[in-house]
Protein backbone atom coordinates (compact mmCIF):
# COMPACT_ATOMS: atom_id res chain seq x y z
CA UNK A 1 0.00 0.00 0.00
CA UNK A 2 1.32 3.50 -0.49
CA UNK A 3 2.85 4.88 2.46
CA UNK A 4 -0.79 5.50 5.07
CA UNK A 5 1.94 9.16 6.03
CA UNK A 6 2.19 10.18 2.56
CA UNK A 7 -1.11 9.55 1.48
CA UNK A 8 -2.25 12.00 4.16
CA UNK A 9 0.48 14.67 3.10
CA UNK A 10 -0.96 14.36 0.33
CA UNK A 11 -4.24 15.52 0.99
CA UNK A 12 -3.24 18.05 3.55
CA UNK A 13 -1.07 19.56 0.85
CA UNK A 14 -3.72 19.55 -1.84
CA UNK A 15 -5.85 20.69 0.99
CA UNK A 16 -3.63 24.09 1.62
CA UNK A 17 -3.24 24.34 -2.29
CA UNK A 18 -6.82 24.81 -2.40
CA UNK A 19 -7.63 26.78 0.74
CA UNK A 20 -4.45 29.63 0.35
CA UNK A 21 -4.71 29.61 -3.90
CA UNK A 22 -8.09 27.75 -5.01
CA UNK A 23 -6.43 25.93 -7.23
CA UNK A 24 -8.70 22.43 -6.28
CA UNK A 25 -6.87 19.00 -7.12
CA UNK A 26 -8.52 17.71 -4.66
CA UNK A 27 -10.70 15.52 -6.85
CA UNK A 28 -8.20 14.63 -9.61
CA UNK A 29 -7.79 10.80 -9.75
CA UNK A 30 -4.98 9.89 -7.44
CA UNK A 31 -2.44 7.66 -9.51
CA UNK A 32 -0.93 10.35 -11.80
CA UNK A 33 -1.12 13.30 -9.22
CA UNK A 34 1.08 11.66 -6.87
CA UNK A 35 3.51 10.37 -8.88
CA UNK A 36 3.72 14.14 -10.52
CA UNK A 37 3.82 15.42 -6.96
CA UNK A 38 6.66 13.04 -6.00
CA UNK A 39 8.62 14.27 -8.84
CA UNK A 40 7.84 18.10 -7.53
CA UNK A 41 9.25 16.83 -4.02
CA UNK A 42 12.40 15.13 -5.42
CA UNK A 43 13.19 17.67 -8.07
CA UNK A 44 12.38 20.72 -5.44
CA UNK A 45 14.86 19.39 -3.20
CA UNK A 46 11.66 18.76 -0.27
CA UNK A 47 12.72 15.25 1.87
CA UNK A 48 8.60 14.81 2.51
CA UNK A 49 5.39 16.59 1.44
CA UNK A 50 4.91 18.42 4.42
CA UNK A 51 7.93 20.37 4.34
CA UNK A 52 6.90 21.02 0.52
CA UNK A 53 3.55 22.13 1.91
CA UNK A 54 5.57 24.54 4.54
CA UNK A 55 7.06 26.60 2.01
CA UNK A 56 3.83 26.36 -0.19
CA UNK A 57 2.15 28.35 2.23
CA UNK A 58 5.11 30.19 3.59
CA UNK A 59 7.28 31.17 0.29
CA UNK A 60 5.79 33.16 -2.40
CA UNK A 61 7.82 31.02 -5.27
CA UNK A 62 6.92 27.80 -4.60
CA UNK A 63 3.03 27.96 -6.04
CA UNK A 64 4.22 28.89 -9.68
CA UNK A 65 6.82 26.17 -9.51
CA UNK A 66 4.41 23.61 -7.85
CA UNK A 67 2.39 24.11 -10.79
CA UNK A 68 4.49 23.39 -13.19
CA UNK A 69 4.76 20.36 -11.77
CA UNK A 70 0.91 19.23 -11.33
CA UNK A 71 -0.23 21.28 -14.67
CA UNK A 72 2.06 20.14 -16.93
CA UNK A 73 0.37 18.62 -19.93
CA UNK A 74 2.03 17.09 -23.11
CA UNK A 75 0.32 17.30 -26.46
CA UNK A 76 1.04 17.61 -29.94
CA UNK A 77 -0.39 19.30 -33.09
CA UNK A 78 -3.16 17.37 -34.98
CA UNK A 79 -2.55 14.84 -32.41
CA UNK A 80 -4.39 11.93 -33.53
CA UNK A 81 -5.03 13.06 -36.88
CA UNK A 82 -7.68 10.72 -37.73
CA UNK A 83 -9.36 12.79 -35.59
CA UNK A 84 -8.48 15.79 -36.94
CA UNK A 85 -9.69 14.91 -40.36
CA UNK A 86 -13.00 13.62 -39.90
CA UNK A 87 -13.43 17.24 -38.35
CA UNK A 88 -12.23 18.50 -41.76
CA UNK A 89 -14.52 16.36 -43.60
CA UNK A 90 -17.51 16.12 -40.87
CA UNK A 91 -17.66 18.74 -38.84
CA UNK A 92 -16.65 21.48 -41.17
CA UNK A 93 -19.82 20.87 -43.48
CA UNK A 94 -22.15 21.82 -40.67
CA UNK A 95 -19.90 24.60 -38.96
CA UNK A 96 -20.43 25.63 -42.72
CA UNK A 97 -23.73 26.85 -41.94
CA UNK A 98 -23.59 29.30 -39.26
CA UNK A 99 -22.64 33.03 -39.66
CA UNK A 100 -20.67 33.17 -36.91
CA UNK A 101 -18.55 30.26 -34.67
CA UNK A 102 -17.54 30.26 -31.12
CA UNK A 103 -14.75 26.97 -30.30
CA UNK A 104 -13.83 26.44 -27.01
CA UNK A 105 -10.19 24.82 -26.42
CA UNK A 106 -11.07 23.80 -22.82
CA UNK A 107 -7.67 22.97 -21.16
CA UNK A 108 -5.23 24.25 -23.79
CA UNK A 109 -2.09 23.99 -22.24
CA UNK A 110 0.67 25.23 -24.26
CA UNK A 111 -1.06 25.69 -27.16
CA UNK A 112 -0.78 22.64 -29.44
CA UNK A 113 -4.50 22.02 -29.82
CA UNK A 114 -5.42 25.24 -30.28
CA UNK A 115 -2.86 26.15 -33.36
CA UNK A 116 -3.97 23.00 -34.78
CA UNK A 117 -8.18 23.99 -34.90
CA UNK A 118 -6.81 27.54 -36.14
CA UNK A 119 -4.85 26.46 -38.55
CA UNK A 120 -7.59 23.58 -39.54
CA UNK A 121 -10.35 26.67 -39.83
CA UNK A 122 -7.54 29.25 -41.73
CA UNK A 123 -7.58 26.63 -44.19
CA UNK A 124 -11.19 25.67 -44.56
CA UNK A 125 -11.98 29.11 -44.60
CA UNK A 126 -13.55 29.57 -41.77
CA UNK A 127 -11.35 31.01 -39.37
CA UNK A 128 -12.49 35.01 -40.38
CA UNK A 129 -15.67 33.84 -38.33
CA UNK A 130 -14.69 32.22 -35.75
CA UNK A 131 -13.65 33.43 -32.28
CA UNK A 132 -11.41 30.76 -30.33
CA UNK A 133 -11.37 30.49 -26.34
CA UNK A 134 -8.34 28.76 -25.39
CA UNK A 135 -8.59 28.42 -21.37
CA UNK A 136 -6.77 27.17 -18.68
CA UNK A 137 -5.81 27.03 -14.90
CA UNK A 138 -1.88 27.61 -15.57
CA UNK A 139 -0.75 30.83 -16.03
CA UNK A 140 2.27 29.51 -17.26
CA UNK A 141 0.49 27.51 -19.63
CA UNK A 142 -1.45 30.48 -21.15
CA UNK A 143 1.55 31.96 -21.81
CA UNK A 144 3.36 29.54 -23.39
CA UNK A 145 0.05 29.35 -25.43
CA UNK A 146 0.11 32.72 -26.33
CA UNK A 147 3.71 32.73 -27.62
CA UNK A 148 3.51 29.94 -29.75
CA UNK A 149 6.97 28.94 -29.67
CA UNK A 150 8.20 25.34 -30.03
CA UNK A 151 11.16 23.20 -30.03
CA UNK A 152 12.05 22.34 -33.75
CA UNK A 153 12.56 18.89 -31.94
CA UNK A 154 8.52 18.27 -32.22
CA UNK A 155 7.92 20.25 -35.58
CA UNK A 156 8.74 16.50 -37.79
CA UNK A 157 5.66 14.91 -35.66
CA UNK A 158 3.32 18.20 -35.90
CA UNK A 159 4.19 18.28 -39.39
CA UNK A 160 3.42 14.31 -40.46
CA UNK A 161 0.41 14.71 -38.09
CA UNK A 162 -1.18 17.91 -39.91
CA UNK A 163 -0.34 15.85 -43.56
CA UNK A 164 -2.26 13.17 -41.91
CA UNK A 165 -5.10 15.46 -40.75
CA UNK A 166 -5.56 16.51 -44.83
CA UNK A 167 -3.63 19.84 -43.96
CA UNK A 168 -3.90 21.97 -47.26
CA UNK A 169 -0.34 23.53 -46.97
CA UNK A 170 2.78 23.12 -45.63
CA UNK A 171 2.86 23.68 -41.74
CA UNK A 172 6.11 25.35 -42.58
CA UNK A 173 3.55 28.15 -44.14
CA UNK A 174 2.58 29.15 -40.11
CA UNK A 175 5.55 29.18 -38.92
CA UNK A 176 9.64 30.81 -38.88
CA UNK A 177 12.54 29.17 -37.37
CA UNK A 178 15.01 30.34 -34.88
CA UNK A 179 17.51 29.21 -32.67
CA UNK A 180 16.32 26.12 -32.37
CA UNK A 181 12.86 26.66 -32.10
CA UNK A 182 9.78 26.95 -34.85
CA UNK A 183 7.44 30.76 -33.88
CA UNK A 184 4.60 30.41 -34.79
CA UNK A 185 3.08 33.39 -36.77
CA UNK A 186 0.97 35.69 -34.73
CA UNK A 187 -1.85 36.26 -37.27
CA UNK A 188 -2.70 32.94 -36.06
CA UNK A 189 -3.82 34.58 -32.94
CA UNK A 190 -5.78 37.23 -34.11
CA UNK A 191 -9.23 35.90 -33.23
CA UNK A 192 -7.70 34.24 -29.99
CA UNK A 193 -8.78 34.81 -26.45
CA UNK A 194 -6.81 33.42 -23.86
CA UNK A 195 -8.18 32.86 -20.66
CA UNK A 196 -7.69 32.27 -17.19
CA UNK A 197 -10.65 28.78 -16.07
CA UNK A 198 -11.19 26.31 -14.46
CA UNK A 199 -13.32 22.96 -14.95
CA UNK A 200 -13.38 22.49 -11.57
CA UNK A 201 -14.34 25.59 -9.91
CA UNK A 202 -15.38 28.09 -12.78
CA UNK A 203 -18.69 28.37 -14.74
CA UNK A 204 -20.06 28.42 -17.83
CA UNK A 205 -19.31 31.26 -20.15
CA UNK A 206 -20.44 31.22 -23.28
CA UNK A 207 -22.69 29.68 -26.00
CA UNK A 208 -19.98 27.57 -28.22
CA UNK A 209 -20.71 25.43 -31.47
CA UNK A 210 -17.26 23.75 -30.35
CA UNK A 211 -15.90 22.52 -27.42
CA UNK A 212 -12.29 20.75 -27.13
CA UNK A 213 -11.57 19.23 -24.35
CA UNK A 214 -9.01 16.29 -24.75
CA UNK A 215 -7.23 14.21 -22.93
CA UNK A 216 -7.83 16.82 -19.86
CA UNK A 217 -10.45 14.46 -18.10
CA UNK A 218 -8.31 11.44 -17.58
CA UNK A 219 -6.75 13.47 -14.66
CA UNK A 220 -9.93 13.65 -13.39
CA UNK A 221 -12.05 11.32 -10.84
CA UNK A 222 -15.72 10.27 -11.59
CA UNK A 223 -17.43 13.06 -9.93
CA UNK A 224 -15.19 16.18 -11.73
CA UNK A 225 -15.76 14.49 -14.98
CA UNK A 226 -19.19 14.47 -14.73
CA UNK A 227 -19.09 18.59 -13.27
CA UNK A 228 -17.03 19.23 -16.47
CA UNK A 229 -19.50 17.46 -18.87
CA UNK A 230 -22.09 19.53 -17.38
CA UNK A 231 -20.36 22.33 -18.16
CA UNK A 232 -19.67 21.80 -21.63
CA UNK A 233 -23.61 20.21 -21.74
CA UNK A 234 -24.28 24.34 -21.12
CA UNK A 235 -22.35 25.76 -22.86
CA UNK A 236 -22.86 24.01 -26.44
CA UNK A 237 -25.90 25.48 -27.89
CA UNK A 238 -28.00 22.69 -29.92
CA UNK A 239 -26.18 20.37 -31.95
CA UNK A 240 -22.98 22.04 -30.84
CA UNK A 241 -19.96 19.48 -31.28
CA UNK A 242 -18.05 17.63 -28.38
CA UNK A 243 -14.65 16.62 -29.11
CA UNK A 244 -12.86 14.29 -26.28
CA UNK A 245 -9.52 12.17 -26.21
CA UNK A 246 -9.22 9.10 -28.01
CA UNK A 247 -9.29 7.08 -24.65
CA UNK A 248 -12.01 9.32 -23.00
CA UNK A 249 -16.10 8.62 -23.24
CA UNK A 250 -19.30 10.05 -22.10
CA UNK A 251 -20.52 6.61 -21.64
CA UNK A 252 -20.08 6.73 -17.75
CA UNK A 253 -21.55 9.88 -17.48
CA UNK A 254 -24.15 10.89 -15.59
CA UNK A 255 -24.59 13.45 -18.84
CA UNK A 256 -24.40 10.66 -21.17
CA UNK A 257 -28.24 11.44 -22.61
CA UNK A 258 -27.21 14.99 -23.34
CA UNK A 259 -25.44 14.30 -26.31
CA UNK A 260 -25.57 11.86 -29.28
CA UNK A 261 -22.18 10.07 -30.99
CA UNK A 262 -21.83 12.01 -33.69
CA UNK A 263 -18.68 10.09 -35.13
CA UNK A 264 -17.78 7.61 -32.27
CA UNK A 265 -14.34 6.14 -32.68
CA UNK A 266 -13.33 9.76 -33.24
CA UNK A 267 -14.92 10.74 -29.88
CA UNK A 268 -16.92 13.46 -31.19
CA UNK A 269 -19.72 14.16 -29.55
CA UNK A 270 -22.79 16.20 -30.93
CA UNK A 271 -25.22 17.78 -27.83
CA UNK A 272 -28.78 16.67 -28.57
CA UNK A 273 -32.00 19.22 -29.72
CA UNK A 274 -33.89 18.45 -26.57
CA UNK B 1 4.84 -16.36 -0.85
CA UNK B 2 4.15 -15.11 2.56
CA UNK B 3 0.52 -16.41 2.76
CA UNK B 4 -0.80 -12.78 0.93
CA UNK B 5 -2.59 -13.24 -2.50
CA UNK B 6 -1.67 -11.62 -5.60
CA UNK B 7 -4.61 -9.12 -6.22
CA UNK B 8 -3.14 -8.35 -9.83
CA UNK B 9 -0.47 -8.90 -12.28
CA UNK B 10 1.60 -6.18 -13.82
CA UNK B 11 3.79 -7.40 -16.80
CA UNK B 12 5.94 -4.80 -19.22
CA UNK B 13 7.68 -5.73 -22.29
CA UNK B 14 9.52 -4.42 -25.23
CA UNK B 15 11.84 -5.74 -28.21
CA UNK B 16 10.10 -9.23 -28.72
CA UNK B 17 7.14 -8.67 -27.09
CA UNK B 18 5.09 -10.37 -28.88
CA UNK B 19 6.97 -13.87 -29.14
CA UNK B 20 7.31 -13.45 -25.26
CA UNK B 21 3.89 -12.80 -24.13
CA UNK B 22 2.44 -15.36 -26.57
CA UNK B 23 4.57 -18.15 -24.23
CA UNK B 24 2.56 -17.00 -21.34
CA UNK B 25 -0.59 -15.59 -21.85
CA UNK B 26 -2.16 -18.36 -23.53
CA UNK B 27 -1.55 -20.83 -20.70
CA UNK B 28 -3.60 -19.04 -18.24
CA UNK B 29 -7.17 -20.11 -17.72
CA UNK B 30 -10.33 -17.82 -18.62
CA UNK B 31 -11.09 -17.98 -14.66
CA UNK B 32 -7.33 -16.57 -13.59
CA UNK B 33 -8.73 -15.01 -10.47
CA UNK B 34 -6.78 -12.15 -10.88
CA UNK B 35 -6.24 -9.08 -13.93
CA UNK B 36 -3.02 -8.86 -16.19
CA UNK B 37 -2.51 -5.29 -16.68
CA UNK B 38 0.38 -5.19 -19.50
CA UNK B 39 3.03 -2.67 -21.21
CA UNK B 40 4.49 -2.64 -24.26
CA UNK B 41 6.42 -0.08 -26.21
CA UNK B 42 4.55 0.38 -29.45
CA UNK B 43 4.70 3.52 -31.39
CA UNK B 44 1.64 5.83 -30.41
CA UNK B 45 0.50 5.73 -33.85
CA UNK B 46 -0.25 2.73 -35.11
CA UNK B 47 -3.64 1.25 -34.01
CA UNK B 48 -3.23 -1.09 -31.33
CA UNK B 49 -3.41 -4.85 -32.33
CA UNK B 50 -2.45 -6.12 -29.66
CA UNK B 51 -5.81 -6.61 -27.90
CA UNK B 52 -7.52 -8.61 -30.84
CA UNK B 53 -4.05 -10.35 -31.52
CA UNK B 54 -3.64 -12.12 -27.98
CA UNK B 55 -7.67 -12.50 -27.85
CA UNK B 56 -7.61 -15.06 -30.59
CA UNK B 57 -4.93 -17.26 -28.67
CA UNK B 58 -5.84 -16.69 -25.20
CA UNK B 59 -8.72 -18.21 -22.85
CA UNK B 60 -8.34 -14.97 -20.76
CA UNK B 61 -10.94 -11.84 -22.02
CA UNK B 62 -8.35 -9.33 -23.53
CA UNK B 63 -9.08 -6.01 -24.12
CA UNK B 64 -7.47 -3.16 -24.17
CA UNK B 65 -7.43 -0.73 -21.05
CA UNK B 66 -10.15 2.29 -20.81
CA UNK B 67 -9.52 5.59 -18.42
CA UNK B 68 -12.00 4.29 -14.85
CA UNK B 69 -12.92 0.99 -15.44
CA UNK B 70 -12.94 -1.45 -12.57
CA UNK B 71 -9.43 -3.95 -13.56
CA UNK B 72 -11.59 -7.09 -13.14
CA UNK B 73 -10.10 -10.80 -12.67
CA UNK B 74 -10.14 -13.14 -15.57
CA UNK B 75 -9.42 -10.29 -18.00
CA UNK B 76 -5.97 -8.87 -19.46
CA UNK B 77 -5.21 -4.90 -20.15
CA UNK B 78 -3.18 -3.89 -22.30
CA UNK B 79 -2.07 -0.30 -22.44
CA UNK B 80 -3.51 2.27 -24.88
CA UNK B 81 -0.57 3.35 -27.07
CA UNK B 82 -0.15 6.84 -26.67
CA UNK B 83 -0.67 6.64 -22.98
CA UNK B 84 0.52 5.75 -19.73
CA UNK B 85 -2.03 3.36 -17.52
CA UNK B 86 -2.09 3.40 -14.24
CA UNK B 87 -4.03 1.53 -11.36
CA UNK B 88 -5.79 4.07 -9.13
CA UNK B 89 -5.81 2.61 -4.73
CA UNK B 90 -9.97 1.23 -5.24
CA UNK B 91 -8.50 -1.20 -8.19
CA UNK B 92 -9.64 1.15 -10.97
CA UNK B 93 -7.50 2.08 -14.15
CA UNK B 94 -6.49 5.36 -15.14
CA UNK B 95 -4.76 6.91 -17.93
CA UNK B 96 -2.42 9.65 -18.41
CA UNK B 97 -0.87 11.79 -21.16
CA UNK B 98 1.94 13.02 -19.32
CA UNK B 99 5.47 12.77 -20.79
CA UNK B 100 7.29 10.37 -21.93
CA UNK B 101 9.18 8.17 -19.05
CA UNK B 102 12.71 7.13 -20.37
CA UNK B 103 11.48 7.38 -24.14
CA UNK B 104 8.43 5.20 -23.54
CA UNK B 105 5.00 6.12 -22.89
CA UNK B 106 3.13 4.00 -22.48
CA UNK B 107 6.21 3.13 -19.63
CA UNK B 108 6.18 -0.06 -17.71
CA UNK B 109 7.50 1.88 -14.70
CA UNK B 110 4.70 4.49 -14.21
CA UNK B 111 2.36 1.47 -14.26
CA UNK B 112 4.43 -0.75 -11.89
CA UNK B 113 5.24 2.36 -9.39
CA UNK B 114 1.50 2.81 -9.40
CA UNK B 115 0.67 -0.96 -9.29
CA UNK B 116 2.83 -0.69 -6.06
CA UNK B 117 1.42 2.30 -4.43
CA UNK B 118 -2.08 0.51 -4.61
CA UNK B 119 -1.36 -3.11 -3.85
CA UNK B 120 1.66 -3.25 -2.18
CA UNK B 121 2.68 -6.44 -1.55
CA UNK B 122 -0.51 -7.98 -3.04
CA UNK B 123 0.90 -7.93 -6.66
CA UNK B 124 2.83 -9.51 -8.97
CA UNK B 125 5.61 -7.51 -11.24
CA UNK B 126 7.37 -9.14 -14.36
CA UNK B 127 9.26 -7.73 -16.87
CA UNK B 128 10.30 -9.65 -20.08
CA UNK B 129 12.16 -9.13 -22.93
CA UNK B 130 13.86 -5.21 -23.83
CA UNK B 131 16.07 -3.51 -24.77
CA UNK B 132 16.07 -0.28 -22.62
CA UNK B 133 15.93 0.38 -18.49
CA UNK B 134 12.21 1.30 -18.61
CA UNK B 135 10.72 -1.30 -15.77
CA UNK B 136 13.67 -0.76 -13.63
CA UNK B 137 12.64 1.47 -10.94
CA UNK B 138 9.11 0.16 -11.25
CA UNK B 139 9.69 -3.46 -10.28
CA UNK B 140 12.07 -1.70 -7.39
CA UNK B 141 9.10 -0.12 -5.79
CA UNK B 142 6.88 -3.23 -6.25
CA UNK B 143 10.21 -5.08 -4.03
CA UNK B 144 10.05 -2.52 -2.09
CA UNK B 145 6.41 -2.65 -0.94
CA UNK B 146 6.58 -6.32 -0.85
CA UNK B 147 5.36 -7.62 -3.99
CA UNK B 148 6.34 -10.47 -6.08
CA UNK B 149 9.01 -9.75 -8.75
CA UNK B 150 9.67 -12.09 -11.96
CA UNK B 151 12.38 -11.41 -14.50
CA UNK B 152 12.65 -13.47 -17.60
CA UNK B 153 16.12 -15.05 -17.60
CA UNK B 154 18.07 -12.08 -19.59
CA UNK B 155 20.43 -14.83 -21.28
CA UNK B 156 17.23 -16.43 -22.76
CA UNK B 157 15.83 -13.05 -23.14
CA UNK B 158 15.43 -11.95 -27.19
CA UNK B 159 16.77 -8.63 -25.72
CA UNK B 160 18.84 -8.35 -22.36
CA UNK B 161 18.87 -5.16 -21.57
CA UNK B 162 15.51 -4.96 -20.22
CA UNK B 163 15.24 -7.75 -17.71
CA UNK B 164 19.24 -6.89 -16.70
CA UNK B 165 18.37 -3.54 -15.16
CA UNK B 166 15.53 -4.66 -13.90
CA UNK B 167 17.71 -7.38 -12.14
CA UNK B 168 19.89 -4.74 -10.72
CA UNK B 169 17.35 -2.78 -8.67
CA UNK B 170 15.65 -5.62 -7.66
CA UNK B 171 18.11 -8.32 -6.81
CA UNK B 172 16.00 -10.44 -5.10
CA UNK B 173 13.37 -11.54 -8.07
CA UNK B 174 12.89 -14.96 -9.27
CA UNK B 175 14.89 -15.25 -12.57
CA UNK B 176 12.68 -17.23 -14.60
CA UNK B 177 12.73 -18.91 -18.62
CA UNK B 178 9.85 -17.74 -20.58
CA UNK B 179 8.50 -21.58 -20.72
CA UNK B 180 8.11 -21.09 -16.74
CA UNK B 181 6.36 -17.98 -16.07
CA UNK B 182 2.86 -19.19 -16.58
CA UNK B 183 3.30 -22.17 -14.60
CA UNK B 184 4.71 -20.14 -11.54
CA UNK B 185 1.49 -17.65 -12.12
CA UNK B 186 -0.93 -20.34 -11.66
CA UNK B 187 1.34 -21.53 -8.85
CA UNK B 188 1.03 -18.14 -6.71
CA UNK B 189 -2.12 -17.18 -8.30
CA UNK B 190 -4.27 -19.85 -7.46
CA UNK B 191 -7.97 -20.16 -8.82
Amino acid sequence: MSDIIEDIEIRLLLEALYQRFHYDFRDYAQASIRRRLRQARDQLGFANFSALQEHLLHDDDMLPRLLGYLTVQVSEMFRDPSFFRTIREKVVPHLRTYPSLKLWVAGCSAGEELYSYVILFREEGLEDRTLFYATDISEEALAAASRGIYSLDRIRTFTENHRASGGKSSLSDYYTSAYGNAVFDKSLRDRVVFSDHSLVTDAVFGEMQFVSCRNVMIYFNRELQDRAIGLFNDSLMRNGFLGLGSKENLRFSRHADAFTDFVREEKIYQRREQ
Amino acid sequence: MSGVLPRAVVIGASAGALQALSQILPELPADFPVPVLIVVHVPADRRNMLAPLFQAKCRMLVREAEDKEPAMAGTIYFAPPGYHLLVEADGSLSLSSDEEVLYSRPSVDVLFESAADAYGPNVVGIVLTGANPDGAQGLRAICESGGTAIVENPADAYAGTMPEEALKACPKAHVLALGEIAAHLLRVCPA
